[in-house]
């Protein structure tokens, strides 16, 4: 038998522009611990008049229904406000969770930033 | 935390605290990986479905104010594996999560939470919530390749 005690994951959230969109590249676990950070990056840069938003998920290797929950609140508040939402997911078993909920029919999804970027110019 | 091996069973039990979950996955995925013939996608859907019924049991803790710790037993076979994480939190109806609505639906934008029992039956190839007023069974079933093929062939 093994005892022990543990320390929670937090995810890291970065913010930068590109033209008129604010790219919040995230890193860690999108789950019930990392979820609402990205939550509170996502209001505070709504908050502060930021309404076209890409979601860089280039750093998240592990989603569950906590993360989803974070993205479709984003793409409802910034539709509220007249803004939009894209979604960068290269990684594989992270997108594999979205398509299980059919929420790659409902979210803009890119497999890199490039390749978001170039569907704008 | 605590980790009990026995031959073909690993048994963890936890304090029903959030913070447990990521090591929850990880263990239950180094688990799945003893059984050779269980595909690494397939250990993948494992750990998102784990992670759910998990967190699930620990906010029915909370909401119970229970101190009990939440114990989720693993059963390796030589077919599939089985996870049946219990809590002794309030128990919930199963059939009491709203469907989804369609992808297209502007109403599926008020969907930001709900998606976890959806999540866990998609990925694991068998999934049973047993809940009473005294807790919650969640039973997680994924099978070996070989069973997969054996079951598409039936």
């Amino acid at each position: 038998m093994w005892s022990g005690t543990v320390s929670g994951v937090q995810i890291v959230v970065h913010s930068h522009s590109e033209g008129d969109w604010t790219v919040l590249t995230v890193a860690g676990e999108l789950d019930v611990v990392g979820a609402p950070d990205l939550r509170q990056s996502v209001m505070d840069a709504v908050k502060t008049g930021r309404h076209r938003l890409v979601l860089d998920l280039s750093g998240v290797d592990f989603i569950d229904s906590f993360g989803l929950g974070v993205l479709v609140g984003a793409l409802k508040r910034v539709r509220l406000l007249d803004g939009d939402l894209m979604v960068i997911v290269p990684e594989p078993r992270v997108r594999r969770v979205l398509e299980v909920c059919d929420l790659d029919r409902v979210f803009t999804i890119h497999r890199s930033l490039a390749d978001a970027m170039a569907t704008l110019s | 935390m605590e980790i009990e091996f026995r031959p073909g069973q690993l048994v963890l039990e936890i304090p029903a605290r959030t913070e447990f979950v990521s090591l929850v996955r990880v263990v239950v995925a180094a688990a799945a990986e003893l059984e050779p013939d269980l595909e690494h996608d397939r250990i993948d859907d494992l750990r998102v479905a784990v992670s759910e019924a998990t967190t699930n049991a620990i906010e029915a803790h909370g909401l119970s104010g229970s101190l009990d710790r939440i114990r989720i037993q693993c059963n390796l076979a030589d077919d599939e594996i089985s996870v049946v994480v219990h809590d002794e939190g309030v128990g919930f109806d199963p059939a009491s999560v709203p469907d989804l609505p369609e992808p297209e639906s502007p109403d599926r934008l008020e969907h930001e939470s709900g998606l976890g029992v959806h999540l866990m039956q998609m990925l694991a190839d068998e999934s049973e919530i047993t809940s009473s007023e005294d807790g919650t069974d969640v039973t997680l079933v994924v099978y070996s390749s070989k069973r997969r093929r054996r079951s598409s062939s039936t």
